[in-house]
């Protein structure tokens, strides 16, 4: 067979991504409809910097969800190899596909392992789209649990607690990820300590946040902060017990799941470097809106401090943190790509955008198309995120 | 202020030690010493050779005491293996281990030798630090004036179509890390198969002679990342000096605009940008470290990624140490610069 020339490669993936225009045109008729009704999400509708934003952002985000755990919109297998298409250029055709019973062509070419960097991109965005915004969110629970405090309370809480941020934050994060991320800290088990502490502040977090609302109500309180716990304390227990690891304790018929221990590393190391920088925001926002005559307020109704931290300043912060929160995640993604691209952490044949640019780079002189796909999908999804963030700034600021 | 000083170096020294100890106990976890122990001695060794190879020279001592005696305040180990031979940490080749001095560590200027370079520490690191210099003098060069010019164009007037395109540029630049840009710059300018080929896509040749060609893509690579950061930062600075009072007098008594901008809000819109600019010198090394392993130019941050693939425990310390060392004298140099440029601080 010919191969495609560029316009019928153009077409065919759009063809190939037409569950994920769908899904945006819905989300996004629906939200144009609604957008009186939803708050600062549609407000977001009225600018529209933050409309391509958020449309590049959900444009990767049902890429990864369709092409991911569903396997929808991915052409071939993104491990298995064809003979014969070893580098091969964009719209080449795969031999024998109708008796393989395969797609026939590799829309944008083959890599240096003859697999299909099409479907290797699209897998890609589910490891990114999976990994990053919940990393983001286990780093905004460690630092807000610690923030609000540091912020509130100062003194010497104050003084502990910035010196630790500043020294994780002094380190250059490069530096950190080989010192952490290496089979030999691994072997170790000191990730996987890490990660028993870090994974224990969502627990934490939610604990204070339901007894500080819920005290003066027994009755309800304290079954609801029961059922919440065995929830979350089972989730905590079967992602930090792991078979083979340093920490293995739980029955194998009790653990939910297993997180492979690649992932696993990852996800600590990138909590890990972010949790200090939202750790400061946190309490720089606290230190400023402690002084509010509404806290003073209820000092004055004798409200506890957790409560005052949690239900008067936190919700007053929300501004702020939720724009940085769009940009952590790019943040976040642009980490995941810098240990991928020096191979840290993820398996060698991973999809993740990282490790396709640092196999694809090898070659770059003389074929372009295994390293720039993921490399203008990464690119795309953080300025997504950034734009998106822009925008919510904007619309914030205008009430 | 000198007191303030003081304090600050008070803190930088704590700081210092403590990341070079977190560096240091990360570095001699036994999984690590296993290893030096039988790329160093003897592939095959069983564990018990491990062992006392590790207990000969000193690597089985309580971390504590290893620390003091790599930082120099703890007498160097002496220590007569079972076979007779009597190491001591201070005895270099060639020397008796009775006539070795007694303290050896950073401090008196022994920094080890590198495993897989065979050199000492402190010369690699200062013969790769010079090459790092030169790629990020370079880029300083680039991407301050750079990013001043555009955060300050695009603050002067704001929501004019000059500040909406210059900050779509930055969000751009800043949506780009250099592992992307550098990939998208060799591919265009350099590849065989677009064919420009203007510059070069490897930097290797840049070590021994810097020129346009083999040095631009490396340099434009880190400092448009960082570039975009700065300019936002400066525009957000410039716009709210373009706002305040003493701009409106200016503007009412009739002052034109560029004497506006030029003489009345640049100074004071620079003094935020210059703690960002300060602070981004540890991000750089980021950059650095990325970009020298792209462009293959064999500098500190190439250094770094050879002694942390290879476990080559002493070179890795030693750049730790460096980039520690260079982080914190950045922080300190903005804190105080912050102070000296603010008048209002400064006064008071």
């Amino acid at each position: 067979m010919e191969p495609l020339n560029g316009f019928e490669i153009f077409i065919r993936i759009l063809g190939q991504l037409s569950p994920v225009w769908i899904a945006l045109v819905v989300t996004f008729i629906l939200s144009i409809k609604f957008k009186r009704n939803l708050g600062l999400y549609g407000k977001l509708f009225d600018s529209p910097i933050g409309m391509i934003g958020y449309a590049l952002v959900m444009f990767w985000v049902f890429t990864a969800i369709f092409g991911g755990p569903l396997d929808m919109i991915v052409t071939h297998d993104e491990l298995s190899q064809i003979s014969g298409l070893k580098n091969k250029r964009p719209g080449i055709a795969v031999p024998n596909a109708e008796e393989k019973e395969l797609y026939s062509y590799y829309l944008l070419g083959g890599d240096n392992l003859a697999r299909d960097v099409f479907s290797r991109m699209i897998k890609g965005s589910w490891v990114v789209i999976a990994i990053a915004p919940l990393a983001t969110m286990f780093a905004f629970m460690v630092g807000i649990t610690l923030g609000l405090p540091a912020g509130y309370f100062g003194g010497k809480l104050d003084t502990l607690l910035s010196f630790l941020a500043n020294l994780i934050l002094a380190f250059p994060v490069i530096l950190l990820f080989y010192l952490l991320v290496t089979p030999e800290i691994v072997e170790t088990g000191i990730p996987s300590y890490m990660a028993a502490v870090l994974f224990i502040f969502p627990l934490i977090f939610t604990t204070i946040l339901l007894n500080s609302r819920f005290h003066t109500q027994p009755t309800l309180r304290t079954p609801l902060i029961v059922v919440v716990l065995v929830v979350m304390g089972w989730i905590y227990l079967s992602t930090v017990s792991e078979v083979g690891s340093k920490i293995s304790f739980l029955p194998h018929f009790m653990d939910l799941f297993d997180v492979p221990g690649g992932i696993l590393v990852v996800f600590v190391s990138v909590v890990f470097v972010n949790s200090p920088t939202v750790f400061r925001i946190v309490r720089s926002l606290a230190l400023d809106i402690k002084t509010r005559d509404y806290v003073a307020a209820a000092q004055t109704r004798g409200e506890g401090p957790w409560y005052i931290m949690l239900w008067e300043i936190l919700p007053n912060a929300r501004g702020p943190l939720i724009v940085d929160f769009c940009l952590r995640i790019g943040y976040t993604t642009i980490l995941l790509g810098t240990l991928g691209f020096f191979g840290l952490g993820l398996p060698p044949e991973s999809p993740d955008w990282g490790s396709t640019i640092n196999e694809g780079r090898k070659l770059l002189s003389i074929y372009l198309h295994p390293a720039l796909p993921p490399a203008f999908a990464l690119l795309s999804l953080v300025l997504g995120l950034n734009l998106l963030a822009d925008g919510l700034r904007e619309e914030s600021l205008k009430d | 202020m000198g007191k303030f000083i003081l304090r600050r170096l008070g803190v930088m020294l704590v700081t210092a030690i403590c990341l070079t100890f977190i560096v240091f106990i990360l570095t001699n976890l036994y999984p690590n010493l296993e290893k030096v122990a039988k790329t160093q001695g003897n592939t095959r060794m069983t564990d018990t050779e491990v062992t006392s190879w590790l207990d000969n020279r000193g690597y089985l001592q309580s971390m504590p005491s290893k620390y003091g005696q790599w930082l120099g305040v703890v007498p160097g180990y002496v220590i007569e293996g079972p076979d007779g031979t009597v190491r001591a940490r201070c005895a270099s080749k060639g020397v008796a281990p009775a006539d070795a001095p007694r303290f050896c560590g950073v401090i008196q200027g022994h920094w080890g030798q590198s495993t897989v370079f065979k050199e000492p520490v402190s010369k690699i690191v200062a013969k790769r630090l010079g090459l790092t210099g030169w790629l990020m003098l370079c880029v300083l060069l680039v991407m301050v004036p750079g990013a001043l010019i555009i955060g300050v164009l695009a603050g002067m007037r704001e929501g004019s179509k000059t500040d909406r395109s210059l900050s779509a540029i930055s969000i751009l630049t800043t949506a780009t890390p250099e592992y992307v840009s550098g990939v998208i710059f060799i591919a265009i300018f350099s590849s065989s198969a677009v064919g420009l080929k203007w510059f070069k896509g490897t930097a290797t040749s840049a070590m021994e002679d810097i020129t346009f060609g083999n040095f631009f893509l490396p340099v434009i690579t880190i400092a448009l990342y960082g570039m975009g950061y700065i300019a936002r930062m400066t525009r957000a600075s410039m716009t709210e000096v373009m706002t305040a009072q003493y701009i409106r007098t200016a503007r009412l008594k009739g002052v034109s605009f560029r004497n506006i901008v030029l003489k009345h809000a640049l100074r004071n819109a620079l003094i935020a940008p210059f703690t960002v600019i300060m602070l981004q010198i540890p991000w750089l090394l980021n950059g650095v470290v990325i970009v020298e392993t792209l462009f293959n130019y064999k500098g500190f941050g190439w250094t770094l990624v050879q002694a942390a693939g290879n476990n080559d425990i002493e070179l890795l310390l030693g750049v730790s140490v460096v980039s520690v060392v260079v982080v914190l004298v950045t922080q300190l140099i903005s804190d105080i610069g912050y102070v000296y440029l603010n008048p209002r601080i400064r006064i008071s």
